[in-house]
């Protein structure tokens, strides 16, 4: 095939992207390399449109091992134990298929995590549907979970936590993260950077197949009606596979035989094998006919572009090919020599005895393009003012019982029931609360991971939502009485080339800074998802941020429902009535413009650590963060799920009840204290400088408000339980 | 007490297994399923897991391996032997204990607590519980048990019937049935009643910060019997 600039073009590459090539080659590039060249350069694997903005980010602290640009992040939980962690998205691939999109989603990171030496521990996920109004949302809802669940399950993971909401902005894009821990100790770290030269490299796993060939040029432009012909593009996943993959992997790396190993993932063999010799300054030479092939008259082309799972490749200590040969027969997987290690810093590639590719590496890393592209700074709106009419026929129980039963409040326990969530045995924080809580396995150790993200907020105003969202992370670490480590962010964004849409990732990311530099917690790996959006259409700004913490005694876990009657309940953090973009303000006063609720990095922090203060000296029965639905909501699931009730008395302050118990004013939790305690308490509360107010007292099933108003625990767990059942029913 | 937990490729709740076990006081040995001969054991134990990935129908893969004809012998000459989930599925597909194992009635995954009625407590397994319902947890895609209305009745008549699915006071209606298994059957004995399949998993009920203790129970009682 002739090579010119509408084949180029054809590749996904820009004109001047096609010069370039040319330029740094000093000569027309084959077929195979302008494969190889648009698989490196594309946004999806070269950042070149987030590098810049993402370079701002915190991702240093004391107990960081290894930040971005490893396979995944690494933390240090003492006693040389340590945290493999990252997000990652595969959302083009799951609209266009779901189960497959997301199946491979989730086996794409837990191998991103065990190349590193570490075993998986805990998968968690954020999915992000259309209305479910739209025809596509509920088939995609049950194809993407039982994807994730077919997969993870498989495995022999636990999925622990997760996050699941419904936006008509996702109609033609949903979104699909999936983000795995993994368990290693500090001194069998594995890295993918290559060294020595002469060692033989070795492809090992499943065999290479003709699909997901161009799945990351895919996934780095936008959809268009003619997204069914891109159905060969999405990759099909083998769990079993990938489970000896683990196995095999985790049994050679108890020896000492491996330099670097890195996983196939997006553009496959081609991206591997140059990450690899780059980040150890080296060449590498790769003969195409030992790759083994599942099917036959496979060009180099496709060998190099393939994006077939459970793959990885390795670069072996000379002489030790025998001994890791074994294992990976024991288990029953292909293991191939496909190459060595140069001084040449070139990647060359050989098919039939030709060379059929020969491209200096430093073309295809460091001078890949990098943009510096246009972005609008977005203006933050104007408050709305609550009109009284609009509100003084509403009833408090009426509103939340229907703000329980709101698509992105509902539970979600459909979805998690379909997922293995205790397999390992070391799950004592189950999905349902404010994070999922995994045993380091024979310790007293434990982690606490959660995902979230607000795109409402995010897309009222991108810098404030940005910081919201990683001190939503931060408060549902610490409800369940964990110190927040680091974080993990999938940063999913509509075209970089549209300017406001660039503005929102600008701003997002610089949020995200700010509050993860303030509250000291590092961002450690992550991921970016350009292009959500279908033709012109993008979806609300939605980056996903996964936050890991620590609980150093399990004992000490707490979790959110009403353990006994007659104890009190407090709200710490000032509420000073934020409804704009609050679920209230949107579904019942049908408002959608305002500003997102303000941000105080103070008070969070104050707050947040003055909670694990209180946590510290057992004087904390069970915690929950305000969130979505405000107070109101935030106590109704501690009773559902502790099946108790609650007396409340608003305090007197001056905002109005619906003000009160719906605002969505951050930096906030939800106490239950016993009695006898509540000096001690308030003591440290007041001592800090964390505001609190008297919410209520804990009785046997029924929720009162001002001694008047009541309603049943279990009427408002059928609100909050039937709506996601009879949706996919 | 000794026992075996056999890994197959795609087992994994192995490790699980061997923790309980060990837990409660057995010497365990984790057997290959290609070695052909089974360590000197008083309980041998088939793991939950996808062996074979179920590509083929779920255990039909892994009840051909080279460890299964000493398995086979082993139960054959009375020795306990006891398969949990896909364990349960690998002794179906060796005909040790009567019927299959269906797609779960609703097409889908389910994962949570359960409670199950003893039915029988003239074994190994259940004799000495003092409880009638235990709480457990299941964790599977391919729970529903079915088998002809012949041996339904035979298996009846000989009380292999170990388990079934209730609420906490030991009622069994379908409601509390999660997969649609036949008779609300969560667990079946051989005739001899030495080999257990069934598809809760006691292992993952052995810590009050866990599911639950039931397992504890399960297994301490086991070991009890056993000696």
């Amino acid at each position: 095939m002739i090579v010119n600039e509408r084949v180029a073009i054809d590749h996904g590459l820009k004109k001047d992207e096609y010069s370039k090539i040319c330029e740094l080659l000093k000569r027309t590039p084959n077929i195979t390399e302008l494969g190889i060249f648009s698989a490196m350069w594309n946004e999806h694997c070269s950042y070149k449109s987030s590098k810049l903005h993402l370079k701002k980010l915190p991702t240093k602290g004391k107990k960081v091992i290894q930040g971005p640009g490893e396979n995944a992040g690494v933390i240090d939980i003492e006693d040389n134990d340590a945290i493999v962690f990252k997000i990652e998205s595969h959302n083009h691939p799951s609209f266009i298929e779901p189960y497959q999109g997301a199946a491979t989603g989730v086996g794409g990171i837990m191998r991103d995590v065990f190349t590193m030496g570490a075993r998986p521990i805990a998968n968690l996920n954020s999915i992000h549907f259309g209305s479910p109004q739209h025809k596509k949302t509920k088939n995609l809802l049950r194809g993407v979970v039982h994807g994730i669940g077919g997969y993870g399950n498989c495995m022999g993971v636990p999925t622990i936590a997760g996050q699941t909401s419904f936006d008509s902005s996702y109609n033609g894009n949903i979104l699909v993260n999936a983000m795995t821990l993994g368990l290693v100790k500090k001194d069998k770290i594995f890295y993918s950077k290559a060294a020595g030269l002469n060692k033989p490299v070795i492809y090992v796993g499943s065999k290479t197949g003709r699909d997901g060939i161009h799945g990351a040029s895919m996934a780095s432009a936008s959809f268009d009606e003619k997204i069914e012909e891109k159905k060969p593009t999405v990759q099909v996943g083998d769990p079993f596979t990938e489970k000896l993959l683990l196995e095999a992997c985790l049994e050679l790396m108890a020896g000492d035989s491996i330099i670097a190993i890195q996983d196939m993932g997006a553009a496959g063999l081609t991206s591997s094998s140059i990450e690899m010799a780059s980040k150890g300054n080296l060449g590498i030479e790769i003969n195409l006919n030992k790759v083994p092939c599942r099917e036959t008259k496979m060009t180099p082309y496709e060998i190099m572009l393939s994006e077939s799972q459970e793959r990885m490749l390795i670069i072996l200590e000379n002489g030790k090919e025998e001994r890791a040969k074994k294992i990976f027969d024991k288990w029953n997987l292909d293991f191939a020599v496909i190459g060595k290690t140069t001084g040449s810093k070139k990647i060359e590639i050989y098919f039939d005895k030709e060379r059929v590719a020969d491209i200096p590496i430093n073309t295809l890393v460091e001078n890949s393009p990098m943009y510096d592209r246009k972005w609008k700074k977005a203006k933050l709106p104007k408050k709305n003012r609550i009109k009284k009419e609009d509100i003084k026929h509403l009833k408090i129980i009426d509103v939340l019982k229907k703000i329980l039963a709101n698509p992105n409040v509902c539970s979600k326990e459909w979805i998690w029931q379909q997922y293995d969530h205790t397999v390992m045995g070391d799950t004592i924080q189950k999905p349902g609360g404010d994070a999922g809580v995994v045993r380091v396995h024979g310790t007293n150790k434990a982690i606490a991971a959660s995902v979230d993200s607000s795109a409402v907020y995010c897309w009222a105003h991108p810098l404030t939502g940005g910081k919201q969202v990683v001190c939503e992370s931060f408060r549902n670490l610490i409800s369940v009485g964990a110190k927040p480590i680091a974080i993990t962010n999938c940063l999913n964004f509509g075209s970089p080339e549209n300017e406001e849409n660039m503005g929102e990732f600008v701003e997002c990311v610089q949020g995200i800074g700010e509050a993860s530099e303030y509250l000291k917690f590092p961002v450690v790996s992550g991921n970016v998802s350009f292009y959500n959006q279908t033709k012109d259409e993008g979806i609300k700004p939605t980056p996903a941020i996964g936050g890991v913490g620590l609980i150093k005694d399990y004992k000490n876990m707490i979790t959110m429902e009403f353990k006994e009657v007659g104890n009190l309940v407090l709200v710490i953090g000032k509420t000073e009535g934020h409804i704009d973009q609050s679920l209230f303000a949107r579904n019942i006063l049908d408002e959608k413009n305002g500003p997102p609720p303000e941000v105080n990095l103070f008070n969070e922090k104050n707050n947040g650590e003055t909670l694990l203060k209180l946590i510290d000296n057992n004087l904390i029965k069970s915690a929950h963060d305000v969130s979505l639905g405000g107070i109101i909501t935030a106590v109704a699931k501690m009773s559902i799920k502790g099946k108790k009730g609650i007396n409340i008395i608003k305090p007197k302050y001056l905002i109005n009840e619906v003000e009160y118990f719906f605002a969505e004013d951050q930096g906030r939790y939800i106490l239950e204290i016993n009695r006898k305690d509540f000096k001690k308490v308030t003591d440290i509360l007041n001592k800090n400088a964390v505001h609190f107010d008297e919410l209520g007292t804990i009785t046997e099933n029924e929720l009162y408000i001002n001694d008047k108003t009541k309603v049943t625990i279990d009427e408002l767990s059928t609100s909050n339980k039937s709506w996601l059942n009879k949706f996919m029913s | 007490m000794k026992s075996s937990v056999i890994t197959f490729p795609g087992s994994n709740c192995d490790r699980d297994m061997d923790v309980a076990l060990k837990k409660f006081g057995f010497k365990n040995k984790m057997v290959w399923h290609a070695d052909a001969e089974l360590p000197k054991s008083d309980l041998v134990v088939l793991p939950g897991g996808f062996s074979y990935g179920d590509y083929l129908r779920c255990g039909s893969m892994a009840s051909k391996s080279k460890i299964m004809q000493s398995v086979i012998n082993f139960a054959n000459s009375g020795g306990i032997v006891m398969g949990i989930c896909n364990g349960f599925q690998i002794l179906v597909e060796t005909g040790l204990v009567p019927g299959v194992l269906l797609r779960n009635k609703y097409l889908e995954f389910i994962c949570k607590n359960v409670f199950v009625k003893i039915c029988d407590k003239h074994n190994k397994y259940f004799k000495n519980v003092n409880n009638e319902v235990l709480e457990f947890h299941i964790a599977h895609n391919e729970g529903n048990y079915f088998c002809s209305n012949d041996q339904l009745k035979e298996i009846e008549d000989n009380n292999q019937i170990a388990i079934k699915y209730c609420d906490k006071n030991g009622k069994i209606e379908d409601q509390f049935n999660p997969n649609g298994s036949i008779k609300n059957i969560a667990g079946i004995f051989n005739k001899g009643k030495n080999v257990l399949g069934m598809m809760p998993h006691p292992e993952r009920m052995i810590d009050t910060s866990l599911s639950g203790e039931d397992g504890s129970l399960f297994f301490k009682n086991l070991i009890n019997n056993l000696k």
